[in-house]
């Protein structure tokens, strides 16, 4: 097993920089993308539910995360990855 | 014409053929291995029996009636005296014997795990997912069974020896014994491991009936002498059956097991070696001649195997292969066609109201005449070849409705592709110029895009045949339309080489060009102007080489920029840059500044960049045209060339040089004897060793360098050397360095020579020497002459070179391979979203910004920037 990191100073996926922002849709967005895109959920790209940063904001088989990139040309890029087992 | 709408493949299912299937899809045995009689008719139950297919002209198939040609072949089938194992499965074979009871045929395990698998496979499978995983747990946990729990029987480890032996306790099971045990195996145990009892038991693995391929998979030619030779696998074939017959011959006469067991072997060898010649193990079977025979797999496997070679790609009518060769009178986007190639290469025209006297007049011409017609197909469907003799009486018969093959000329649209296609400007639509002798003809400024030189290079034509192929060409891949590249948003077609130099050398110089120069300058363009002159001399009026440059710009164009040439000064004194490397066009006159890389360059023209985005294609293609004529012509005004004298360093450099390159031998020997006294202060996570090595490459570098300054401070702008490798036309100051000064540390992998000898490089050096000529520095330059032992070290330096490049495009080329198989059926959509062929989301935006990166600004967002510039004006 890996050993406990010292209190306070454990490693946050989130805090990391290479680490893209990733929130958790509520069902009224998840509904607006959706039709936007005219798809089913299971038509979106995929992230496992034990993904580091889908754990990290606790993130259920089902949901639908969306990953905010930086983007050098697009300035932000938006993604969005359905949660699987 | 029916137009069958494409059908959707809803499940493929594979499976193994069973004994019975084999004999029910048979229409013969096959008993003997002969093929023909005496009289060279088909021996019946023969390999070449008329009931398997017929490939002779006046034959008939005995099974379906069918002459060559319309029959299709059926199968036959070998009765096996005994039973082989079949080399692709001799794998699962060891898996299933492992895994099942050696008395009862049970699969070792107990029966809720045999559930709880199965459930698992079953949710799998309708899951779409694969069972491999699942499968190999299956076999893993059953393997490790002692004894069986269904009989008591104790389990014996099974060996295997490939190809297709199988040991348990020292005996070695014969295929019946292993038929016999995979029969046993219930079918609800084969669901288990993986199979489907219904579509594959795991006995039909072991062959007791072999298929005959039909006559026509295995057509045998006849040679020039008369003499008939077949094909590989009817050779094999006939092994087959030789030894089949010989063994049973040997068992009825009660031959001794010894033998029967030697025959069993080599039916089994030749039963492999039809499947599959290449297994690991097993000598190849060969013709008479030593050539390995191509059997089963051979056919499907690699690149010019069934799959890659015959399906996903084939060999294609209307295309021709040639040398090319340059020519910068051609216009970017026409490719000169040998007059040869353009009697040869059709274009099917519809004979119509609107062009009835046009085609006559080609079918008139004949196949001699160019350009005129080779055959013409009447409303009947019925070919007839055009000739000198019947072209005439023909081009009074054509009618509407009839088809004419005319041959390409001036104008055609043709797709023009080199080799390895790697990115979509490797084939791109010309428009062809009939010419004399045999090469292709294209611009130099086109070599970009295809990587082509003209040291022998080939390239292939391929000419559409319809309406349709011939629009989207021009629409879509012509030359003109693919200036930019997407790959970096800039142009990738444009000046190379001596266009580069030539319009260097005319827009840097002071020269006063005369009305006579000036006009012969410009005379390939279509320019029939002046500018005012820039002066007079002696009464006569003169112009600049700027002035001449100006004169192929279009009017309206803006732009300021550095030139190539720009030393990159801290302080940038802009116009007013004593280079002359800061570049200002107002409204279409070269004011200031020198054209060179930067301005026409392929991959980084700025002029060209400005013309595609801000005017148009067309003019950005006129003016490629005309800068690579006008260049020529800037190239021979002042004549160019380059030799030996050209590095000539005088002997205050040489010695300046020789000064430089003996302090950083001392240095380097200070070096050692500080590590060697083991006072050389070590590197932060770097060893003495390591650190001895970095500094001496450091030093060396340095020196190398500082020879180079020294060498470029007597070769000035008068050198054509430095006049190309500043300019951006070819080479650069470090070739100039190594041809006049030093040529500097040999290495190998980063590092400094080493391998070689025990303790040192060459003999010529003593044990431990750790001194620069002992290790690959060549002091010399390739002007002076490389000694014996530098020689020697650049050769293995450059050895390293030659290998890297080898390896670098074999594995490049597998990754090119992978990566468009993998995203060839990718597709943008109206909303912008990148889905594939399962309409599956692979990116919400194209490329993130669903920006085409052709349109964008040396992939930099710089849209915005030019847009205000061009409102706001550029600043001074
Ligand atoms: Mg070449
Ligand atoms: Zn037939
Ligand atoms: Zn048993
Ligand atoms: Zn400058």
């Amino acid at each position: 097993m890996k050993e406990k990191e010292p209190a306070g100073r454990e490693f946050k996926p989130l805090e990391h920089k290479m680490v893209p922002r990733h929130e958790i849709l509520n069902e009224e967005e998840l509904k607006k993308i959706l039709s936007e895109y005219n798809i089913e959920k299971e038509q979106m790209p995929k992230i496992k539910e034990a993904d580091p940063a889908a754990r990290e904001i606790q993130a259920k088989i089902g949901d639908v995360v969306r990953i905010i990139r930086e983007s050098p040309t697009a300035g932000k890029a938006i993604f969005y990855r359905l949660v699987i087992a | 014409m029916v137009i069958a709408t494409p059908k959707r493949i809803k499940q493929i299912k594979f499976g193994l053929i069973s004994p019975k299937e084999f004999r029910k899809m048979s229409v013969t045995r096959v008993i003997t291995a002969d093929t023909y009689d005496d009289d060279g008719f088909p021996i019946e139950m023969g390999l070449m029996d008329t009931k398997l297919g017929v490939i002779d002209p006046g034959l008939r198939c005995k099974t379906c009636g069918g002459r060559a040609g319309e029959c299709p072949g059926h199968f036959g089938h070998i009765e096996l005296v005994a039973p082989v194992i079949h080399v692709g499965f001799a794998k699962l074979i060891r898996k299933i014997l492992r895994a099942t009871c050696r008395k009862c045929g049970a699969l070792l395990l107990e029966p809720n795990q045999k559930k709880k698998y199965l459930e698992q496979i079953k949710t799998l499978r309708k899951m779409g997912q694969p069972i491999e995983d699942i499968v190999n747990e299956v076999f893993k946990e059953a393997r490790k069974a002692g004894t069986c729990t269904y009989c008591g029987e104790v389990q014996q480890e099974i060996k295997f020896e490939k190809p297709t032996t199988y040991i348990e306790n020292e005996h070695k099971l014969m295929p019946t014994d292993i038929r016999s045990r995979l029969e046993k195996i219930t079918d609800e145990d084969i669901e288990v491991i993986g199979m489907d009892p219904q579509n594959a038991r795991p006995e039909w693995i072991v062959l007791t009936v072999l298929p005959v391929p039909p006559v026509t998979m295995r057509p045998s030619i006849t040679l020039e002498s008369g003499q008939r030779s077949e094909d590989d696998l009817t050779h094999k074939l006939v092994d087959i059956i030789r030894i089949n017959q010989r063994f049973q011959e040997n068992r009825e006469a009660g031959a001794p097991q010894l033998i029967i067991e030697d025959l069993w072997e080599l039916l089994q060898y030749h039963v492999t070696t039809f499947i599959d010649n290449a297994v690991s193990g097993v000598p190849p079977a060969r013709h008479r001649s030593g050539r390995p025979l191509k059997t089963l797999s051979q056919r499907l496997k690699g690149k010019e195997g069934r799959f890659r070679g015959s399906l996903s790609g084939k060999r294609v009518n209307f295309s021709a292969r040639t040398v090319i060769s340059p020519d910068p009178n051609l216009r970017i986007f026409e490719v000169g066609v040998p007059l040869e190639v353009a009697k040869e290469l059709t274009i099917t025209m519809n004979v119509t109201p609107r062009n009835l006297d046009e085609v006559k007049e080609y079918v008139r011409r004949g196949p001699d005449n160019h350009p005129g017609a080779n055959y013409i197909v009447r409303a009947d469907g019925r070919r007839v070849k055009i000739t000198e003799s019947n072209s005439k009486e023909l081009a009074d018969l054509v009618e509407l409705g009839w088809k004419v093959d005319r041959q390409i000329k001036d104008g055609d649209v043709v797709l023009f592709n080199r080799q390895p296609s790697l990115h979509r400007m490797s084939i791109m639509a010309h428009e062809i110029k009939v010419l004399p002798h045999k090469t292709f003809r294209l611009n130099p400024a086109v070599c970009p895009p295809y990587n082509a030189d003209f040291d022998g290079d080939e390239m292939n034509l391929h000419v559409p045949q319809t309406e349709e192929a011939r629009a989207e060409a021009k629409i879509l891949m012509h030359v003109q339309e693919n200036i930019l590249s997407p790959r970096f948003g800039g142009p990738i077609i444009g000046g190379i080489h001596d266009h580069i130099s030539g319009l260097f050398l005319l827009t840097n110089s002071k020269e006063k060009i005369n009305k006579n120069d000036a006009l012969e300058l410009l005379r390939k363009s279509e320019i029939r102007e002046l500018l005012e002159p820039a002066g007079m001399v002696d009464h006569e009026p003169y112009w600049t080489g700027k002035q001449i440059f100006s004169q192929i710009l279009p009017g309206g164009l803006n732009l300021q920029f550095k030139a190539e040439i720009c030393e990159q000064c801290e302080v940038c004194k802009g116009v007013d840059c004593e280079n002359d490397a800061y570049v200002v066009i107002r409204d279409g006159i070269l004011e200031r500044g020198t054209i060179d890389e930067k301005a026409i360059g392929a991959f980084k023209s700025v002029i060209l960049d400005k013309l595609i985005k801000e005017f148009n294609s067309d003019i950005a293609c006129r003016f490629i045209d005309d800068a690579t004529r006008l260049s020529i012509r800037g190239i021979m005004h002042s004549g160019f060339s380059f030799g030996i004298d050209d590095e000539y360093i005088p002997p205050e450099a040489q010695s300046q040089i020789d000064e430089v390159m003996t302090q950083a031998q001392d240095k380097v020997e200070k070096l050692i004897s500080a590590y060697l006294a083991g006072e050389l202060e070590q590197l932060p996570g770097r060893t003495l060793t390591e650190t001895l090595e970095m500094e001496i490459m450091k030093e060396l570098s340095k020196a190398r360098d500082s020879t180079g300054d020294i060498a470029g401070r007597h070769l000035g702008m008068d050198n054509s050397a430095v006049i190309m490798a500043r300019s951006g036309a070819r080479g650069s100051m470090l070739n100039l360095t190594q041809m006049a000064a030093c040529v500097g540390q040999q290495a190998v992998r980063g590092e400094r020579i080493k391998r070689g000898y025990a303790g040192r490089t060459l003999s010529h050096f003593e044990k431990g020497d750790l001194g620069a000529q002992a290790h690959g520095f060549v002091r010399a330059s390739y002007k002076s002459g490389l000694s014996p032992t530098e020689y020697f070290f650049h050769a293995i330096g450059g050895r390293e070179g030659l290998v890297d490049t080898a390896v670098r495009t074999s594995q490049s080329g597998y990754l090119q391979r992978r990566l468009v198989n993998a995203l060839q059926d990718l597709e943008v959509q109206f909303d912008g979203s990148v889905r594939d062929t399962r309409k599956m989301i692979i990116q919400f935006k194209y490329g993130e910004d669903g920006i085409n990166p052709m349109n964008s600004d040396f992939s930099k967002p710089e849209a915005v920037r030019r847009i205000i510039d061009s409102v706001v004006g550029v600043k001074e």
